[in-house]
């Protein structure tokens, strides 16, 4: 069994920049020694990797650089934003059943350049499953994201006002937090509903930050993480999950299209967790896209379905909230790493060393990408 | 970034589905076996896990479920025709077979509204590919 024999021990990160002169593997190199150094822990103690498929720099890279022992587990998830807490569940499950003592997961990446957009390498002849998306014009995952949230909104009588609540709660935790691109940035309504749209329904301000930085964790068993200098999150759920008919990005062919894998993660997780919905005190829910909170928070079953945007609206997010929401500003407004910032200020609330504070928060779920197969994770203090 | 509109690869299980599209038909593949209807096309039914198939045509009447108006940056072919209105409609034979392709405007996006009642047409990008679009009825 996984529950509550692991714990995330040390967070590390780079400076998170739109521009940083520096390469992918000299950043992931940076951000873990940040890690293993917030942990107390020597890199030679390292037995365990980590990432992405979409990752760029090597296992044996970072090991050779960083300067770790020898190596008994690595693995990679798969689908860019569905990964993070699939890459973090499965080196839990190695050091669970005891093939590893200390892993490391990390995410280095150098987007914000325009030409890293991954829409804008598509070919001239396309063999995948966006052969039946991408000629029609439908090109880009924002173009793909607002295909439901128009359909959401259609059905459930929502305004576009409604929808800027997302992008409008989630700045004015990056204004809070020193780390975030979007600190000195201030959001109201009436910057929202004049911004320029990039796929309309959806707006500037519903598209995630692109940016250059990276950042890793550390995760050990929870004998180590007990001698360890800081107060261990431990990994207390895990599930991935995938659903009937998934389509990547484009999961229009199902059942019901606004079903997306998150129902299956969610309740694989639940039912392996002690808790329920109601008793989680903060929430880092991936946010590529301002939709995917909402319908994230359906899906983890914290609300009904078409109840999400009129909660959040009145103010179910936010710091005196029932459930804060991406408290360092998430993937909209602190930076964009496929969604392992939501990682690091999750351990930071079990800490309570977040900017924006939950009082004594217990309990912490990390979600990953709606629109992908996907994971979470359910992180808890002692 | 490609200049040209990025086309539809050909495979041997949706071979059959272009070439009527070439024609001005929308046919759907359906299980040789079981008869299950599925979109998109595939080799194995997921019912009965039959790799033969056949195929049907249907009217191309749909409802449009929803649609999206994409703005620059996007690709060169498609920055120069935004704006455009993409819409997934839902085939009026079928419950849960959707289908992506453009919907046309007639320069009037605004009278675009989830649930109008479309038919198809199809635009010539080349002698193998034609791509089904929907005008208002
Ligand atoms: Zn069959």
């Amino acid at each position: 069994m996984l529950k509550d024999k692991t714990a995330i021990v040390g967070i590390g990160q780079t400076e998170f920049s739109k521009s940083i002169d520096s390469t992918e593997l000299n950043l992931a190199c940076k951000a873990i020694k940040n890690a293993l150094g917030d942990a107390g822990i020597s890199p030679d103690q390292v037995d365990a990797l980590g990432s992405f498929t979409y990752e760029e720099t090597p296992e044996f890279e970072i090991a050779r650089n960083l300067g770790f022992g020898n190596l008994t587990y690595w693995s990679q998830a798969p689908y860019g934003g569905g990964a993070s807490c699939a890459a973090i569940g499965q080196v839990a499950m190695a050091i669970a059943s005891g093939i590893a003592n200390v892993g490391v997961v990390w995410r280095s990446r150098k987007r914000g350049d325009p030409s890293s957009r991954m829409w804008s390498h598509t070919d001239e002849k396309i063999f995948d499953h966006w052969k039946w998306s991408r000629p029609s014009g439908l090109v880009r995952p924002v173009d793909e994201s607002s295909m439901l949230i128009r359909r959401y909104m259609h059905q459930y009588d929502y305004s576009r006002e409604s929808l800027g609540a997302v992008a409008i709660s989630l700045r004015k935790y990056a204004n809070a937090n020193h780390e975030a691109l979007m600190q000195h940035k201030f959001l109201n309504l009436e910057d929202y509903m004049e911004a320029r749209m990039i796929s309309d329904p959806l707006c500037l301000f519903d598209n995630c930050l692109e940016s250059d930085g990276a950042i890793a964790i550390v995760i050990t068993n929870l004998d180590i993480a007990k001698k360890l200098q800081n107060k261990p999150a431990i990994i207390h759920a895990y599930s991935q999950g995938m659903n009937k008919e998934h389509q990547l990005m484009t999961h229009y062919h199902g059942g019901d299209p606004l079903e997306s894998s998150s129902y299956v993660t969610a309740s694989n997780l639940w039912n392996l967790s002690d808790y329920s919905p109601k008793e989680i005190d903060v929430a880092q829910i991936y946010d590529a896209f301002s939709p995917m909170i909402p319908f994230s928070l359906e899906a983890y079953n914290f609300c009904s379905k078409g109840e999400a945007l009129k909660l959040i609206n009145d103010g179910l997010i936010n710091i005196d909230g029932e459930l804060p929401v991406n408290t360092s500003g998430g993937s909209l407004s602190e930076v964009y790493l496929h969604g392992m910032n939501l990682v690091t200020e999750a351990v930071r609330q079990i800490r309570g060393s977040a900017t924006s504070q939950v009082n004594n928060a217990k309990l912490a779920l990390i979600t990953t990408c709606d629109a992908t197969p996907n994971a979470a994770i359910l992180l808890k203090g002692e | 970034m490609i200049e040209t509109i990025p086309i539809p690869g050909i495979e041997d299980f949706d071979k059959v589905y272009w070439e009527n599209c070439s024609k001005n038909k929308l046919t759907i593949q359906h299980c040789g076996d079981c008869n299950e209807a599925r979109f998109p096309p595939r080799h194995m039914c997921p019912i009965c896990q039959s790799i033969s198939h056949d195929w049907k045509e249907v009217s191309g009447d749909a409802v449009l479920w929803s649609f999206v108006i994409p703005r620059p940056p996007l690709l060169p072919v498609f920055d120069k025709q935004s704006p455009y209105v993409v819409g997934l409609v839902e085939l009026v034979e079928y419950e849960n077979i959707r289908i992506i392709g453009q919907i046309q405007t007639n320069s009037n996006i605004d009278s675009i509204k989830i649930g109008d009642t479309l038919t198809i047409d199809f635009k010539k990008i080349n002698n193998e590919i034609s791509l089904p679009y929907w005008v208002k009825k």
